[in-house]
């Protein structure tokens, strides 16, 4: 029960901290869970993220999920969705009730521009901090590079790429292994 | 039956929306054409405010569509709707998943799938950052080569970087550069 709190609690925690949607919370992912509790080493964390973007429904809430779920089983990944989900629940429920004209606030429009600054340049650096464990040679160079453009230049699922990624993974190993023999 | 009703059309989002928040957008235009719960222009505000507000985008839209739609329950009920498929598949592939994962083929997969992960993450910080950073509609009216550069957020940028390398604040929690710069953001008026 301890654990099921702690992973409500931690779970909110990264979904309050998560300023503009799935990729952001990457950083505060790496901080929470990663460094503060270890439920999680950077690579699951790319595996999870992985899967995320290759399954339905909405990336943040598969990889909490996921990660609760590697803790304590079916509740657990259920208590860290509802942890997640739980202060945009309440915070969005308020502006919903009060705040008709929320995005035409001057101040707040300043701060959210600051804001998407920083969240920026926290992903990039949780990019920088996954690249060590995730292109370890020049065959994942070479999928960095190809899904980093066709990403930019065409509207592609990402999950055709996560796909495509995954059969390259699995030809590149079968011809390593048949040299080896 | 409205709640029944937001659950099932918020279900369906979730289980086909594939790739994350803003994935969800296209089935949320043909929510409002089909069902007239909300506008179009109510769907834009909600973009506006999910973008700007802490959370998932995709949950905060649900949230908002169901309370718009029908109260405090409504967005409850809503978001639930939302992130029940994902449950569902992921504790599937979770289990299947821990049980091969010593399997060479799921090894091999994954070391495919890390570079394209990551790479996917970046592209999508790349897009954001250069739309906001760079104006090309202005370079484009006026050739104006200063004005296309936002040079107020390119500076804080650069700066923070550093500032998050520098080991006496590196372990600082990110939510410190973030008040950090809502403040910069307040001061030198980042929104014009």
């Amino acid at each position: 029960m301890k654990l099921l709190i702690d992973l409500f609690f931690t779970f909110s925690r990264v979904g309050l901290l998560t300023f503009g949607g799935g990729y952001a919370m990457l950083p505060i992912l790496q901080k929470e869970v990663g460094e503060t509790k270890k439920w999680a080493t950077e690579e699951e964390m790319i595996d999870y993220f992985a899967i995320g973007q290759t399954t339905p429904g909405i990336i943040a809430v598969n990889t909490a999920t996921f990660i609760g779920q590697k803790q304590r089983g079916i509740l657990g990944g259920i208590a860290a969705t509802l942890g997640l989900v739980f202060p945009s629940y309440i915070i969005i429920t308020i502006i919903a009730m009060f705040m008709r004209n929320f995005s035409d606030s001057v101040i707040l429009q300043n701060a959210f521009a600051g804001i998407r600054v920083s969240v920026y340049v926290l992903i990039l650096n949780a990019v920088l901090k996954l690249w060590k464990s995730s292109v370890v040679d020049k065959i994942g160079l070479l999928i960095f590079l190809l899904v980093f453009t066709l990403s930019i230049f065409t509207n592609w699922s990402p999950a055709v790429f996560v796909v495509i990624a995954g059969v390259i993974g699995v030809i590149v190993k079968w011809q390593e292994r048949r040299q080896v023999k | 039956m409205i709640y029944l009703q937001l659950f099932y059309e918020f279900f369906k989002t979730g289980l086909f929306a594939v790739g994350g928040g803003l994935a969800t957008l296209p089935f949320l235009y043909d929510m409002s054409d089909s069902t007239g719960w909300f506008t179009h222009e109510q769907l834009a505000d909600m973009i506006a405010i999910s973008e700007s507000t802490p959370g998932a985008i995709g949950i905060n839209m649900a949230t908002y569509t169901g309370h718009l739609t029908a109260g405090y329950l409504g967005g409850l009920v809503a978001t639930i709707g939302l992130v029940t498929p994902s449950i569902i598949i992921i504790l599937i592939i979770a289990r299947v998943l821990t049980k091969f994962r010593e399997n060479q083929i799921v090894e091999a997969t994954f070391y495919g799938l890390r570079p394209a992960s990551t790479a996917l993450i970046a592209a999508a910080g790349f897009s954001v950052v250069w739309l906001d950073l760079f104006d090309f509609s202005h370079l484009v009216n006026t050739n104006d080569w200063l004005g296309f550069i936002n040079l107020k957020a390119l500076v804080l940028a650069v700066i923070l970087f550093f500032l998050m390398r520098h080991k006496l604040v590196k372990h600082l929690h990110p939510i410190f550069f973030i008040a950090l710069s809502a403040i910069v953001g307040m001061i030198f008026q980042f929104a014009q």
